[in-house]
């Protein structure tokens, strides 16, 4: 198993307690990918994940930081991220959305 | 179907072909050394899974095919088991309705050629995930549900038609009601798709709700799990409860975790049966242990030796 969660995460809901600016990175979900499937980010700065279907309910989980989050289309999810670990951190979907279900994935690089 | 002359020769029979390994508790041992009786009171089921009729591609070139020789390898068993269970992902996933009923059809037709008298069945995600198993229930009935067999109580759990892999409050409600009546030593099998503890979330081999059921489970002391869905053979304990993947009957996926991503194991065309297979469970009159054979459908001889660490 890898590495307990060393990331703060938060989610929006608690955006007020979140000091500002951060940086916004959008991410689209559709059968069967994400866009983009590889999100890097620095070492220490926090960032806003915008997520949106471009088609149907998916799922954005991402075990290794105990994200776990529906993607649905016509909305926004979002996920405050503050990285203070580097290493990969991989995703998926997780809502079974087809015949490409199992390859929809990415990875979160931190980067120092 | 043959019927054994005695205890002996019903466990030789179970045994030809392959490496038998059972384990149990040390009470159940004691058990079974006291209370081991006639042959009618012995007896064996088949566990096939994740078969993903209409699958195609190339980790399984012969995967037209490979349904057909598990129905033949279980029809050619010295002895035929008291029912078969199909732990799941009986047909590959499609988005098409009328593909999917099609797929669900051709399988049964294949399977309506085993010998053994009574089949069960149930969901995996492939099956069931993308219309909340509305096309599995109009060819194979309920999702979850429950049975009794010569006393062991045998329990169905569907942990695939919610698409997002949860049991469900419902469905939790049901089990704890259904195994209500039986004390805490009663012997209890369950019969699921997904592992129910979190093998590998990051391969999405987890049971979102999965500890709840655990959480009711755990009350009883001889609960032994058979899923698949991870398409190799896998044991685990969480607590007194054993937990056991098998096989699969399309390809092989790789260990958990082992490598980046869950690829399946690449078709060797000089083994292309190599880690596909069924599991023979048996269990005698204690009803305390379960013995249980892998077969591989490479061939009788390449038969493996499992641990049951599920032995109750």
């Amino acid at each position: 198993m890898r590495a307990p969660l060393l990331l703060t995460i938060l989610l929006a809901t608690a955006s007020t307690e979140m000091p500002a600016p951060e940086k916004v990175i959008q991410v689209t979900a559709e059968k069967f990918k994400f866009t983009p499937a590889v999100i890097e980010l620095k070492l220490g700065e926090p960032v806003l994940l915008e997520l949106t279907s471009l088609d149907r309910k998916h799922g954005f989980q991402v075990p290794d930081l105990k994200i776990d989050e529906s993607v649905e289309a016509g909305q926004i999810t979002r996920v405050r991220i503050v990285p203070d670990r580097v290493g990969t951190f991989p995703f998926h979907c997780d809502v079974f959305c087809g015949s490409g279900h199992e390859g929809m994935e990415g990875e979160i690089v931190v980067k120092p | 179907m043959i019927e054994p002359k005695g205890r002996r020769e019903f466990m030789q029979l179970l045994g030809l072909g392959g490496v038998v390994f059972a384990s149990g508790l040390a009470g159940a041992c004691s058990n079974i050394l006291r209370k081991s009786g006639g042959p009618e009171d012995d007896f064996f089921f088949v566990q096939l899974s994740d078969t993903h009729w209409g699958f195609s591609g190339p980790p399984n070139p012969e995967a037209a095919n490979t349904l057909r020789q598990a129905v033949r390898a279980v029809n050619a068993l010295p002895l035929q088991p008291d029912f078969i269970v199909f732990t799941g992902d009986l047909t590959h996933t499609t988005d098409d309705e009328n593909v999917r009923r099609t797929r669900m059809r051709e399988f049964k037709s294949i399977v309506a050629d085993l010998k053994a008298p009574i089949q069960h069945y149930m969901p995996g995600e492939h099956d069931a995930s993308l219309d909340q198993g509305k096309a599995f229930q109009e060819n194979f009935g309920a999702t979850h549900y429950s049975f009794d067999h010569k006393g062991i109580h045998f329990a169905v759990i569907d942990n695939v038609s919610d698409p997002q892999a949860a049991i469900g409050d419902a469905q939790l409600d049901w089990l704890r009601a259904d195994l209500k009546p039986f004390n805490a030593e009663a012997p209890i099998v369950i019969f699921t798709h997904r592992p129910l503890f979190d093998l590998a979330p990051q391969w999405d081999w987890a049971t979102k709700d999965g500890s709840k059921a655990i959480d009711i489970l755990q009350h009883w002391k001889n609960v032994t799990v058979f899923y698949g869905h991870i398409h190799q053979e896998h044991h685990f304990r969480t607590g007194a409860i054993a937990h056991h993947a098998a096989q699969s009957l399309i390809f092989p996926l790789p260990a958990p975790m082992s490598q980046p991503k869950r690829t399946p194991v690449p078709w060797d065309p000089t083994h292309p049966r190599r880690g596909l297979g069924f599991r023979e469970i048996s269990t005698d009159a204690s009803r305390l242990l379960l013995t249980l054979k892998e077969d591989s459908l490479e061939g009788v001889s390449s038969a493996q030796s499992a641990q049951a660490m599920g032995s109750y």
